[in-house]
């Protein structure tokens, strides 16, 4: 297995020019936290013409909803939810500069156009890998959204994030390309 | 008759939930390292590593394996010589209210419609059934969303018999691709009715990774069934590889002369179950 890449969010264009489909990444730096019910807020204060929490710009967003932490812990487990949940908003977002997401599972088609289109990146994190995944999450603060629990905004520092791109910015897709290589009969 | 103190079942149930969270089973712990020796991909064999290292830590420091601590799904066979003092219902979900609070799992049941947390996990879902004897079984196999939306049921026609529970069951994977978080287990319930085929599939669940049905022809289904979902290339996570399930599991019960339900019930590698008797 070759090495993973080290990345540093918020992230640049020339940051995810260098990410292909399949790599295996570690990203220190920041990291905001939105699910479902995060993402229908945001797009709403957009309709609103209102601003977002936190300036999108070349920034990532983890798809997560982390387990309360326990007494001494700076968050609890905290792995990726499915993406896919996510589609309907991601476009609008990306459009405004957000620049990487992580979570689990395929992207429809709009989504893997402005991933393309915005020179952006989709990585996935191993789903379920939750207390593995939380050991590189050394600071977690909620800065929107507190209502929602595990569902809120949050933003994280984290230390070599394990992470791998799965659609990179020149529109490589790890999903179709690994399972074509291990696909067997008819 | 023998009476059983409903606060026994609360403290059990309790148990339970925080157990299930942290601890992953051996059966299922086995075959995810089984899988890791054998799996051909480099990238797939790093993540099921990566699985490993992780189950063993939330085991190791109590914690829970994954986030989606999961929807309280219950099966309780309730023994006919046994005098309960109380609801068994109350009982069940007063321990998941606990177990869910104590053990710092996270609260995932909302109203269907308006999306509300209830803030406790609860209501459980609560199967009970009459058995043999005086003791009460408590099976829980609190379920996590990625893998249970995944999940399908389809009336086939008789006449489409195993060619179309093959391609019913194949083509749902496929479908589900990375999402239900591969390696998965499979529960497959052929028969029944509509409600039946979809306890099959979820009690097949419950069976221990790996094992076979007792009938030979449904266990010969369940190899074949784990070759056709192996051979979809999805692999740990769905970034290729050759392990998409480590088991399928059948389960069967006849059914109306017109009608083939089969129902799909997908579970992840985060394949949390455990039982106790009272
Ligand atoms: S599908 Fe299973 S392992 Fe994956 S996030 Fe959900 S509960 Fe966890």
């Amino acid at each position: 297995m070759t090495e993973p890449k080290r990345i540093t969010a918020p992230l640049t264009d020339a940051d995810t020019a260098k990410l292909k489909a399949g790599d295996k990444v570690l990203i220190t730096g920041v990291l905001y936290t939105a699910r479902d019910a995060a993402h229908k807020r945001l797009i709403e204060l957009l309709d609103r013409g209102e601003k977002l929490p936190f300036d999108i710009k070349g920034q990532i967003i983890y798809y997560v909803g982390p387990t309360p932490p326990k007494p001494g812990q700076v968050i609890g487990s905290a792995g990726p939810t499915t993406s896919g949940r996510m589609d309907a908003y991601t476009p609008r977002l990306l459009d405004l500069g957000l620049k990487g997401m992580v979570g689990k599972g395929a992207r429809n088609r709009e989504v893997l156009d402005s991933i393309k289109k915005n020179r952006a990146v989709y990585m996935a994190a191993v789903g379920g890998a939750a207390a593995l995944i939380a050991r590189s999450i050394k600071k977690a603060e909620i800065i929107a959204y507190g209502d929602l629990g595990p569902e809120a905004v949050r933003r994280l520092e984290v230390v070599d994030f394990p992470a791998i791109v799965v659609n990179d910015a020149e529109g490589g897709d790890l999903f179709l390309q690994g399972v074509e290589k291990y696909r067997r009969g008819a | 008759m023998r009476t059983i103190s409903v606060k026994d079942i609360t403290k059990k149930v309790r148990d339970l939930c925080i157990s299930a969270a942290y601890d992953l089973e051996p059966d299922v712990a086995g075959a995810i390292r089984a899988a890791r020796d054998s799996e051909a991909s480099p990238l797939g064999k790093e993540v099921l590593g990566q699985i490993i290292d992780n189950f063993e830590i939330a085991g190791r420091e109590s914690v829970p394996m994954c986030q989606d601590t999961g929807i309280a799904v219950f099966f309780i066979e309730v023994g006919r010589d046994v005098f309960l003092d109380g609801s068994i219902e109350d009982a069940v979900n007063e321990g998941v209210r606990q177990g869910y609070k104590d053990g710092f799992l996270r609260k995932s049941v909302c109203h269907p419609i308006k999306r509300i947390n209830t803030g406790d996990n609860t209501p459980a879902i609560i199967h009970t059934s009459i058995v043999e004897g005086d003791k009460v079984k408590i099976k829980i196999a609190p379920k996590g969303a990625g893998s249970e939306n995944m999940s399908r049921l389809k009336m086939l026609k008789p006449a489409e018999g195993i060619p179309g529970i093959k391609s019913f069951v194949v083509e749902s994977i496929k479908e589900a691709g990375g999402n239900p978080c591969p390696p998965i287990v499979v529960g497959v319930g052929i028969g029944g009715s509509f409600e039946k085929s979809a306890i099959l599939a979820k009690t097949a669940l419950l069976r221990s990774v790996g094992s076979k049905n007792p009938d030979s022809d449904v266990a010969a289904l369940e190899g074949e069934l784990l070759t056709l979902v192996n051979n979809l290339g999805i692999g740990p996570m769905g970034f290729g590889g050759t392990t998409t399930a480590l088991a399928v599991h059948v389960e069967t019960y006849p059914c109306h002369i017109a009608s083939l339900p089969v129902a799909l019930n997908i579970q992840c590698h985060a394949d949390r179950h455990k039982e106790a008797v009272i």
